[in-house]
């Protein structure tokens, strides 16, 4: 350690061997209320010129630290050690970066390195237009001259596949969807030609068909721009798709580094295993074997049992403000749910999948058509002729973070329904029964004393189906229930999910946008895209021979977590796209 | 549960591992606003918090114990053996900060004016927060023209000057010149008629922040009615930010009530001793040179203003991780945060004692807990 201090000392500026970035024992921790907290523990790593580095992990494994590090954008609670060398893109020599202050690491933000954020909306700013914000990058870097600066900006927008250029750079954000706004961060991030993007998890907010785009365009930057790109991704998928190079943390180490072949055909780390095997895959069916060893299947045929659900040219429609239109989020869909079927609903955002699960809720009103839940008509339903019916419904949210009252214990949590529905009257007097239920999701029995904030995402997640399965229902509403989860978690969670599906019998839509996901647990399939069913049928059928271009076009975005596969996947996808085109 | 027993690993009668505590289960006054908040601070923003609650609690003794402290009464003019007091005497022995021009002694007049002081603050905020918080559920949670009314009504009653209001209840109550209820009800009416909107405003803000949440929904979908759903979920989670309001308007209650009775609508001075009243009685002696009389009343004015109002600000910057002082670390130390789910996932889970980090998804939150090991790990026994 005092070695390196004052190798450090003496030589701020150091050969990198041709690499751009070279990271060395570097180590960060922050100061929390209930004392420090290392994020990162002594990682090395290089980022070679030219080249794409994929950084996977789960969430809490300092990928976004260490790339926040790399431009020293910590927050004051924070303290690093260790030396983080940074060359500009046609010099070798590396300056510190971590012993950098104020004007000197202006220059290098943007210059050197810039910055790519996971929501476009949050980056830029509503009020000035897309072109002064591009400006701005230049003007903090020394450029001056209206017409050279616009001219500029025209430029790096055309090539980032902004349509019009020329006077869309007068638009305001809101004026652009959320992948072109992706877009115009790239943009700003390209503008000044740094050495180095930093991309922390850019496609995690966007659907998978612009995600591909997206990651055409990180591409372009290598290729053409002639960039390094960090990519911070918790998506195998996205990885297997674009890094040349990939590094995997944990707990704040690097597990493994090496290039992307050898980390998915040959990984050495039995971390990156682990987490290789947990990506769901299409085509792979879940199968869960039980503590004795044997297959859990399920006994009853749904095809056989009664409908639980059934819409008939159901219709949801939003008011719309003042002067405007009301909006359709579900335009006339037909389907019915069996029981103990799994029906997986698959869209991507604003296809109206989730408007369709709280409308059979009871969440959403119904404006048009016919929704028989558990036999009771939705539309224009009172909520007291539906309140005996809920007894009978399970919700399961998204967000494992808001789902549970932050005031409330987990106990009180999972006993509300009891409690509502009158099988007990306080939370004491539910606790054996509340015990059985966190046992039955594989909880220890002692967590209900404790806070929600007190259990990770994944055990939140275990809670939250403990609840729903309260009462023994007989369908079961789930949105999005692992999006918010990381893939070891998820499997894990995925494959508690089938078990207690099995067990219990309960009917289930499962709404989702992660195709692999669904396939692995659905009996059917229905594809949402702009309040229209396009696809409804078997799994299988629509996984393996999908009918509708829509369909076609989600399947061949999704990004398949194998990079020799992902590379014939990806000529797919322009295939399609190109017939789509013309 | 028996769970307080197993919390610690040891032997019987060995001590010396009795600080290896896996976890610590937080009594309950210690998750109090206040207490909470005092252990999180650091640096100034602790000084500030400590000073704050020292002059408060100051007041608030000097409040209770009035009787006891003050040697005479704070309508009194006349020594036991009934010989007056003398008028504007300077502080001797038997008047120790002087009289006033009345005959009272400025010692006792200012002790008993604490008490007058703490009642007004208790009427004024109890009738106020009750009102305020109902308001704020109901308009915040349905919503629609009972909201829109609402607001707009919050909205026009906080445009109006509350000291004119005080005046015109003074006059309402008690037809100006005022007993120690006329006058505390007073401000404390007119405190509450102001007061009612920025209570109702805080809490709507936060209940329609939170109807929309997941366990919001999730209450609604397991079939709670809206009386569980308003009382249980959204009223304990949207008075986070009634301490800060609380402690403001406290010390704006104090400076109603003194400024009534500076203008000469508060409390008689025979029927309770009234810090703005004396204030108003020592405007000419200023001039004559006689001090006494207008320094300790003033004094004790601001000094608990001040106090109450360092209470709300530093209670206002803990509430907010983003103004929240913290120590800072100085090197990198630390154990590194836990984010696997399953206990045998974790690469060290042969270690005895693994403390567990977890942060809270909500940064606005942001509560960081030490936490027990998994039960699998056959640490806790739990029957």
């Amino acid at each position: 350690m005092t070695e390196q201090r004052t190798a450090q000392a003496t030589a701020s500026q150091e050969r990198l061997d041709g690499n751009l970035v070279d990271v060395r024992d570097l180590s960060v921790s922050f100061m929390t209320d209930a004392g420090p907290i290392k994020a990162i523990d002594g990682i090395d790593f290089v980022i070679p010129k030219r080249t794409v580095v994929g950084v996977v992990g789960e969430s809490g494994s300092g990928k976004s630290v260490t790339a926040r590090s790399i431009i020293k954008l910590l927050p004051e609670t924070a303290t690093t050690a260790g030396a983080i060398y940074l060359t500009a893109r046609d010099d070798g020599d590396g300056v510190d970066v971590l012993t950098m202050s104020g004007e000197q690491l202006r220059k290098v933000r943007g210059g050197r390195a810039a910055m790519v954020f996971q929501e476009p909306n949050a980056v830029l700013n509503p009020v000035f237009t897309i072109g002064w914000q591009i400006e701005e990058g230049l003007r903090a870097h020394g450029m001056t001259g209206k017409k050279q600066l616009r001219a500029k900006s025209v430029e790096i927008l055309e090539k980032v596949g902004i349509p019009d250029a020329a006077t869309r750079v007068d638009y305001y954000p809101h004026q652009f969807s959320g992948g072109q706004k992706q877009r115009i961060v790239i943009a700003m991030a390209l503008v000044l030609n740094p050495g180095l993007i930093l991309a922390d998890e850019p496609t995690t907010a966007l659907d998978v068909t612009v995600q591909a785009e997206i990651l055409d365009l990180l591409r372009l930057a290598r290729d053409e721009f002639g960039a390094s790109v960090l990519i911070i991704t918790h998506n195998m998928g996205v990885v297997a798709d674009i890094a040349d190079q990939v590094v995997v943390m944990y707990r704040g180490h690097v597990v493994e580094q090496g290039n992307v072949e050898q980390i998915f055909y040959h990984p050495t780390a039995d971390y990156t295993k682990r987490l290789l095997a947990a990506v769901p895959r299409i085509g792979e069916k879940l199968v869960v074997h039980a503590a004795d060893g044997h297959i859990v299947e399920r006994g009853v045929d749904w095809r056989a049992e009664p409908v639980v659900v059934r819409a008939k040219d159901l219709t949801i429609t939003y008011p719309g403000r003042l002067m405007q239109p009301d909006f359709k989020a579900v335009d006339g869909v037909d389907f019915e749910i069996h029981g103990s079927e799994v029906l997986g609903l698959v869209g991507e955002s604003g296809s109206g999948k989730s408007t369709t699960g709280r409308a059979i809720a009871g969440l959403q009103k119904v404006s048009g058509g016919s929704l028989e839940v558990l036999g009771v008509q939705m539309n224009g339903v009172r909520e007291r002729a539906f309140k005996s019916k809920r007894a009978e419904i399970g919700f399961v949210f998204q967000d494992p973070g808001s789902s549970f009252d932050p005031l409330m214990t987990i106990l009180e949590n999972v006993a509300e329904p009891l409690i509502v529905h009158g099988v007990y009257r306080t939370p004491t007097a539910a606790q054996k029964e509340v015990g059985r239920l966190l046992e039955m999701v594989q909880l220890p029995k002692a967590y209900m004393n404790r806070f929600p904030h007190e259990l990770s995402g994944g055990q939140r997640q275990r809670a939250s189906l403990a609840r729903a399965l309260a009462l023994k229902p007989k369908l079961l509403i789930a949105d999005e229930p692992t999006s918010a989860l990381d893939v070891s978690v998820q499997a894990k969670v995925l494959e508690l999910f089938k078990t207690l599906q099995v067990e219990i019998g309960f009917a289930c839509l499962f709404i989702t946008h992660d195709l692999a996901v669904v396939d692995m647990l659905a009996d059917r399939i229905m594809v949402m895209h702009k309040g229209h069913i396009v696809e409804h049928g078997d799994a299988n059928t629509i996984m393996r021979h999908p009918k509708d271009p829509y369909t076609r076009k989600l399947l061949a975005s999704l990004p398949v977590p194998d990079p020799r596969e992902q590379r014939a996947h990806r000529e797919e996808l322009r295939r399609i796209l190109k017939q789509e085109a013309g | 549960m028996s769970e307080s027993n197993e919390t610690t690993v040891g032997v019987p009668g060995d001590t010396r591992l009795e600080h290896l505590q896996i976890s610590k289960p937080e009594a309950r006054w210690r998750k109090l606003p206040i207490v909470r908040d005092l252990r999180i601070a650091v640096g100034w923003q602790k000084a500030m918090l400590v000073v704050g609650l020292v002059i408060t609690a100051f007041f608030v003794l000097v409040a209770i114990f009035a009787p006891l402290i003050a040697p005479y009464g704070y309508a009194q003019i006349k020594s036991a053996d009934g010989v007056a007091f003398p008028t504007q005497a300077p502080p001797s022995r038997e008047h120790i900060w002087g009289t006033t021009v009345g005959g009272f002694d400025v010692f006792s007049r200012t002790v008993w004016g604490a008490r007058t002081a703490v009642i007004a603050i208790v009427v004024a905020v109890l009738l106020s927060i009750f009102a305020g918080v109902f308001l704020g559920l109901v308009s915040g949670y349905f919503g629609g023209w009972v909201d829109r009314v609402l607001v707009v009504v919050a909205d026009a009653v906080y445009s109006f000057p509350s000291l004119l209001l005080a005046i015109l209840m003074a006059i309402m109550i008690s037809g100006g010149q005022s007993s120690l209820w006329g006058g505390i009800l007073a401000s404390g009416i007119s405190i509450t008629v102001v007061y009612i909107p920025q209570y109702f405003r805080t809490i709507r803000a936060e209940v329609i922040r939170i109807k929309d949440s997941a366990y919001v929904e999730s209450a609604k979908v397991v079939g709670a009615s809206t009386w569980r759903i308003m009382t249980k979920h959204l009223l304990k989670n949207s008075t986070r930010t009634l301490p800060v309001i609380l402690t403001l308007n406290s010390s704006e209650a104090i400076l109603t009530l003194a400024g009534l009775g500076f203008l000469g609508f508060g409390i008689e001075p025979t029927a309770a001793a009234e810090w703005g009243y004396d204030l108003n009685r020592s405007v000419a002696d200023v001039t004559a040179g006689i001090w006494w009389t207008a320094v300790f009343p003033g004094l004790a004015i601001v000094l608990i203003v001040l106090g109450i109002t360092l209470i709300g600000e530093s209670l206002n910057d803990l509430a907010d991780p983003r103004l929240r002082a913290r120590k800072s670390a100085g090197e990198v130390v630390g154990s590194i945060e836990d984010t696997s789910v399953d206990p045998t996932e974790r690469p060290n889970s042969d270690e005895p004692v693994v403390e567990e980090f977890m942060t809270s998804q909500d940064p606005q939150i942001a509560v960081v807990s030490r936490d027990v090991p998994d039960e699998s790990r056959g640490v806790i026994n739990d029957d």
